[in-house]
């Protein structure tokens, strides 16, 4: 039995009811962005025709009102993430920006000549640019951690690579190509051992699993709203307190600030030193939206029925000859990266979308990991808990037709 | 046959196809014909690189008249690809430089040179064109 009603479900979704070609549109690029449920669609309409004022210092109705929503928005996220205290969520135009952030206002403080940064083999490139040019910036060295043909990164060499210069280490909380499930408690505890601060992309982890930053214990973790049933251009930053209050400021502006002259600035308290100038306000309010709604539902009845879902696909798409997988970890989120023996990921995938399904194709922004195993690219089916057992089925029958077409 | 007859060719040839298996049946089919071509050409200076699929474009230039190659690693990008050297292939500048591919859309495949499809093909237009402003500029000086 389903734990949750998705056929109930699916109807929150107002575009999975849309047709694209010629039926009814199998949405499988989840990990890419996800789809919007009506209430998040209809309280941005509704801030934008009610409330719209901007937030801070208004003294008027209007701007009371959005900043109480959005403070409220900042309170839904510290529960969501069980942060310990509001001023450690700062809102960000994404994950990508929350670690732009941190590799620059960290970096700044914390990393100097000599010193070393650690990421992992599979990291989407939002989470090696950054640390690569902070490391250019400051004549830092960024150290990989490896992983294995399973896409499982190994621990022991993360043990190893952990030296008296390593000022951060940022992983993956699940990899976008891979689907792997990075044991980041245990590479926090490793971490922490050597008194190493770690951050968590938490990109396509926060909508599969229950995050607790508190339990955890990690010292950043970032997440986008759009990945997470929430409007675009929205993402949060957690940073433990101890780390916000000593890191500079990352952008200057308003609303960062305490007051200002020209001999010098001083800075507003957190979170809002990290908040500089107009944020996306309405967007924030869609985000805590989005996470009351998984609320609503139950974080554990999605989680539990994405799992049984994932074991579904997995049995039919390995039950397909010819198919090659890439990410085979034991502790796999429901991403599928793949490609059909000698058709290439580009081939597959506009045939795919012919037949009404929506996949990814190409490297996901994993270069690295594409040259791991000396591909071009996969084609990638990426999970959500509106997905069902028909649409794989669907899915399944599809890729039976692509290998006909190019036989 | 001048670079519109050609285009005219097409489209009447793609007529036929009433649904998209077959369209793009010809296409996997022209792409799988279509000779690959010679290691020695697919290098990077040939290279059109896209984000999704990779073309390769070699021309000759005789007798005032621009000859292409081109190879792709996805068949159906190909087959595209074979679609506009047939189209462009044998003429002189002057004739590429005034001529546009028209007969994509006609036969709707536009979406395929559209930049936000990544696959180098909208690359491959106009480094065709290019080619063909370098070749006039070489043979009128």
């Amino acid at each position: 039995m389903p734990s949750i009603d998705v056929q109930q479900l699916r109807l929150d979704f107002p575009l999975l009811q849309r047709k694209t070609y010629n039926r009814q549109i199998v949405y499988f690029d989840n990990a890419a962005t996800t789809q919007k449920p009506s209430k998040v669609i209809d309280i941005t309409s509704e801030y934008y025709q009610k409330y719209n004022s901007n937030i801070h210092r208004g003294v008027h109705y209007l701007s009371e009102k959005m900043t109480e929503a959005y403070e409220n928005a900042r309170s839904t996220v510290q529960k969501f993430i069980n942060a310990q205290h509001i001023h450690e969520v700062i809102f960000t135009s994404g994950t990508t920006d929350s670690i732009n952030l941190v590799a620059f206002s960290f970096g700044e403080k914390f990393v100097h000549e000599g010193d070393e940064v650690i990421v992992s083999h599979m990291e989407h490139h939002s989470n090696i640019v950054p640390w690569q040019m902070l490391c250019e910036r400051k004549k830092a060295v960024l150290k990989v951690i490896p992983m294995n043909p399973a896409g499982v990164l190994d621990l022991d060499a993360l043990e190893s690579l952990i030296s008296p210069k390593t000022k951060i280490v940022s992983v993956a909380h699940i990899s976008n190509s891979l689907g792997t499930i990075n044991p980041i408690d245990k590479i926090i505890a490793i971490a922490h051992k050597h008194n190493v601060p770690v951050m968590i992309d938490g990109a396509q982890g926060i909508q599969h699993s229950i995050v607790d930053v508190q339990k955890l214990d990690c010292d950043f973790y970032a997440f986008s709203g759009h990945k997470i049933y929430g409007p675009t251009g929205i993402g949060v930053l957690y940073g433990k307190e101890k780390w916000l209050n000593e890191m500079p400021p990352y952008r200057g502006g308003g609303d960062m600030i305490k007051n200002v002259s020209f001999e010098k600035t001083v800075y507003a308290d957190l979170p809002f030193k990290f908040e500089a100038g107009t944020t996306n306000f309405i967007g924030a309010i869609g985000l805590s939206t989005a996470l009351k709604y998984l609320n609503q539902i139950g974080m554990d009845k999605i989680i539990a029925y994405e799992e049984e879902l994932k074991l579904y696909a997995h049995r039919k798409l390995i039950a397909i000859p010819n198919l090659t997988f890439y990410g085979s970890s034991d502790k796999k989120a429901g991403i599928f990266s793949f490609l059909i023996n000698k058709i290439h990921h580009f081939d597959t995938g506009l045939m795919l979308d012919k037949m009404d399904i929506a996949v990814r194709t190409g490297t996901h922004c994993t270069e690295p990991v594409m040259s791991f195993f000396g591909i071009q690219g996969t084609v990638r089916v990426s999970l959500s808990f509106y997905n069902t057992e028909d649409e794989i089925d669907y899915l399944v029958e599809s890729i039976n037709k692509v290998k006909q077409l190019f036989k | 046959m001048t670079i519109d007859e050609t285009q005219n060719q097409l489209v009447e040839e793609f007529s036929i196809f009433t649904d998209w298996t077959d369209k793009y049946g010809y296409l996997i089919d022209l792409g799988k014909e279509v000779p690959e071509m010679e290691m020695k050409f697919k290098n990077k200076q040939n290279l059109i690189s896209g984000c999704q699929s990779q073309v390769w474009l070699y021309t000759e230039f005789k007798d005032g008249r621009i000859y292409f190659h081109t190879d792709s690693d996805a068949i159906l990008t190909k087959g595209l690809a074979w679609l506009l050297v047939k189209v462009y292939n044998g003429h002189t500048p002057d004739e590429i430089l005034e001529t546009e591919p028209w007969f994509i859309e006609k036969i709707d495949l536009a979406q395929h040179l559209s930049p936000t499809r990544s696959n180098g093909l909208l690359a491959m237009v106009k480094k065709i064109k290019i080619y063909a402003m370098a070749y006039k500029a070489k043979s009128s000086t």
